[in-house]
């Protein structure tokens, strides 16, 4: 690999802000890309890596700030000026017309003037690049027939075929297996080797640790260090990511932990591609006793959780309530069975946000609310203005739609719907997310409420803020694995951003 | 009955047969170019009825069919352009945006018609193409008469059909206009700008449009009538389906509905007892059958109905 000794600078960003709505994603971000580089771009989910990129490449643009390419001041407005400039990008999710070749999707929009398709010429070109840069895939296939591996080569192709001289990838590898991840690796390699820049998102720390030249670690929209890959350890880079020593004072663990309530076991699951998403896993809630699920997204947590909803087919093992196994597909049997959803998606598969926050709250228990062949909307209002009170959620009314209000009280919508069943276990993926401090707080009171009145509490979630706060034991998800388990008292946050990150061995 | 169904009545039939298909190519095409970018062209219907009362106007009042043809081009043209407002540029519905099309032309072309010539006791009539003979080719027994001796138009129809095909599958353009009809999220990481090709895509399918409708009033007919174009915008829409976006394909099923309504009127004279409305129905209700039972393995554009926009989230 080579060493870098920093020659000119291909890009520099100065103080870039980008805000979404109320969302700061990039405060004040500078970076620097230098000729022949790869530079890895570290942090965790929503540390605003991707936004940053998107920026580059023209697809977002910046409230302010401003962009150097090669020296001289650029404002892209589109993809299109971010092309002129040699800049390509491969986001996360791909962007292919599964229906036409591969040749197709790599040569539109690339000729200057020509308006016959020149099919032959744009082929010799692709095999010469393919046999340069090591990616080999049959021009005339379509694309709907490849697997993943070789869409995100469809994908590098189109780059490297506008003639791009600054790659970025987005998390290139989450969707590749470890000998593709090896030969993408050469690729990249080739491609610094050229005198060409590679920007490579990504939060898994090992990857990071064999790529990169440079690592910039970005952590809640802003830079928070800068390292040379060859002088930093993975432990680093963990803390790095995390950015701080926790502030909160974690609130009273459990007082007893009661008999187990749920019990996974052996559990193989597909995601929605037909890949494993979960792999083997096992795992027991107790009564009264918080089990926290850590882990970057993406490592099969949604998939694990909705099994436990009811809507998620299990391969192999099982899940046992108590003594009964778990019905599936029958969401309506799960909730029966004493399970409480708290769906990491709130709006979309949580709450239906064009009817009324009274109907919300009584979406999975309408039943109750029968008078015979209609609902009986003055007991269903007497219900949802008490939940209104108890759980302190602001809106006109119990007749407000709930689209009118804000992510925390929709939370809270949610929440009151839950704990007013009185679950006997409580499945929470990333219930504080987006949330505000005060909400956030407020959703763990309830949280822990509900675990002291002996419910098992399952916290799926990417914020070890709240993970450390709030639970009694920690486990780690990886790539459909669980790397590990400890309790709350015995763990260190070095340890777990080592397991999050795919790391196994043992801290000292 | 033998005497009826001779080759005379064969020849007839064929040429009713190219006739009657060539509105329904002229809107089937510009339809297709603008579904294959993406964008449903509900304001068809009425885009052909405005086509068909400005070539009409322009040729009464100039003399000139051409001019006539010319100027239902370039109505049709602004009214996509309006419906690429509404439904590229302002992302509105496009179902919606099309409809409102629809009935906005409608209004309008009466309205137009009827304060330019008021209401005459007998409506004005101008002096329609008259058919062009190919040399030699026009003396083909049977198929000459059918296929050769025909409106310029009709010519013109049939060429558009080849070339379209070409433009879409054989040039870089066509592959641009399928990509941002595919995943116009594609197209814009690679640089091609979604809304002005949807716009451009519109507007070249309005022309065609409009020109299907002119050639209702300069050629099938030599006056305006507010019933003249009579669904065929909706036929187009239809056959755009059954030729699953290829215009080959497409322009079969034009030709399979003109050979029905040729063939309808034929059987008007034949059976003339039985009312004639029932006729009118049979190229209507075999279009409808011919979607229910041909087009089950269609597959439309993915982006087709969807307004682009760049994700705004983090």
């Amino acid at each position: 690999m080579s060493v870098i000794s920093p020659k000119k600078p291909v890009v520099e960003m100065h103080s870039i802000t980008k805000t979404f709505l109320d969302v700061v994603a990039n405060n004040n971000v500078d970076l620097r890309l230098y000729e022949g580089e790869i530079c890895a771009l570290l942090g965790e989910n929503g540390a605003g890596k991707t936004t940053l990129m998107n920026i580059l490449f023209g697809y977002y643009t910046a409230d302010s700030g401003q962009i150097l390419v090669r020296g001289e001041k650029v404002a892209f407005s589109s993809p299109h000026d971010a092309i002129e400039n040699g800049v390509g990008m491969v986001h996360q999710h791909f962007s292919l017309v599964p229906s036409q070749t591969v040749l197709e999707n790599i040569v539109v929009g690339s000729f200057r003037g020509k308006f016959f398709l020149d099919t032959a010429a744009a082929k010799r070109k692709l095999l010469e690049l393919q046999n340069r840069f090591g990616l080999h895939v049959d021009p005339d296939a379509f694309v709907w027939t490849l697997p993943v591996g070789s869409q995100q080569k469809v994908e590098i192709l189109k780059a490297l075929y506008r003639d791009a001289s600054i790659l970025i990838l987005d998390e290139p590898t989450a969707v590749l297996a470890p000998l593709e991840t090896k030969e993408l690796f050469a690729t990249l390699r080739t491609f610094a080797a050229e005198g060409r820049s590679v920007v490579f998102i990504s939060h898994k720390l090992n990857e990071v640790m064999e790529i990169s030249d440079r690592v910039v670690v970005l952590a809640r929209g802003k830079v928070v260090a800068e390292r040379k890959t060859s002088e930093t350890s993975e432990k680093e880079l963990a803390n790095l990511m995390v950015g701080h020593e926790l502030t909160k004072q974690p609130y009273s663990p459990s007082r007893k932990t009661g008999a187990p309530l749920l019990q996974v076991s052996g559990l193989t699951v597909k995601n929605d591609k037909g890949v494993v998403a979960v792999k083997d896993l096992s795992l027991t809630l107790h009564a009264g006793e918080i089990t926290a699920l850590a882990g970057v997204s993406g490592n099969g947590q949604k998939e694990l959780a909705e099994v436990l909803f009811g809507f998620r087919e299990l391969l192999q093992g099982s899940v046992m309530i108590g003594d009964q196994p778990l019905p599936f597909g029958s969401p309506k049997a799960a909730i029966e069975s004493g399970i409480g959803r708290i769906p990491e998606d709130r709006m979309t598969t949580g709450l239906i946000l064009d009817l009324t926050v009274e109907e919300n709250l009584a979406l999975e228990n309408h039943t109750k609310f029968k008078k015979g062949w209609t609902i009986d909307y003055r007991a269903l209002r007497r219900h949802a203005e008490k939940l209104i009170e108890d759980f302190s959620i602001k809106t006109a009314g119990p007749g407000a739609i709930a689209r009118t209000l804000s992510g925390g009280n929709l939370q809270k919508i949610i929440l009151a719907r839950v704990l007013s069943a009185s679950p006997r276990i409580i499945v929470a993926a990333q219930p504080t997310r987006g949330l505000d401090v005060g909400a956030a707080e407020y959703v763990h009171r309830r949280i822990l409420e509900a675990r002291d009145a002996g419910s098992a509490v399952l916290l799926i979630s990417e914020d070890l803020d709240e993970i450390f706060m709030l639970s009694d034991r920690i486990a780690v998800m990886f790539e459909g694995v669980i790397m590990g388990m400890v309790g709350r008292r015995e763990a260190s946050i070095e340890q777990i951003s080592l397991w999050m990150s795919g790391v196994k061995e043992k801290c000292a | 009955m033998e005497q009826i169904f001779n080759l005379t009545f064969l020849a007839g039939l064929l040429g009713a047969m190219i006739r009657m298909a060539t509105p329904i190519i002229f809107g089937t095409m510009g339809e297709i170019i603008a579904e294959r970018s993406g964008v449903l062209n509900l304001g068809i219907e009425g885009i052909m009825l405005m086509g068909a009362m400005t070539g009409f106007l322009t040729t009464l009042h100039t003399g000139s069919l051409w001019l006539g043809v010319l100027a239902a081009a370039l109505v049709g043209i602004l009214l996509s352009l309006l419906m690429a407002f509404l439904s590229v540029i302002l992302g509105l519905s496009q179902h919606v945006s099309g409809l409102g099309i629809t009935l906005l032309s409608t209004g309008l072309a009466m309205f137009i018609y009827r304060l330019s010539v008021g209401s005459p006791v007998s409506p004005p009539t101008v002096k329609p193409f008259s058919p062009l003979a190919i040399p030699l080719l026009s003396n083909l027994p049977v198929v000459g008469k059918a296929f050769f001796n025909q409106y310029s138009l009709v010519y013109i129809a049939f060429l558009l059909i080849p070339i379209i095909w070409v433009l879409l599958f054989k040039t870089s353009w066509g592959l641009v206009i399928r990509t941002v009809g595919e995943n116009p999220l594609a197209a814009d990481t690679v640089g091609i700008n979604v809304n002005l090709v949807r716009t451009l895509c519109l507007a070249a399918g309005g022309a065609l449009m409009g020109i299907g409708g002119a050639f209702l009033t300069l050629a099938h007919q030599n006056m305006f009538l507010i019933e003249v174009v009579g669904g065929r915008g909706w036929v187009c829409i239809a056959m755009v389906i059954f030729g699953n976006w290829n215009p080959i394909k497409g322009a079969g099923g034009a030709l399979l509905f003109g050979f029905l309504d040729g063939l309808q009127l034929r059987l008007q004279g034949i059976w003339y007892k039985i009312p004639f409305h029932l006729f009118l129905v049979i190229p209507y209700l075999i279009t409808i059958i011919a979607l229910a039972t041909m087009s089950r393995r269609t597959a439309s554009p993915a982006g087709l109905l969807k307004p682009y926009r760049r994700e705004e989230k983090g």
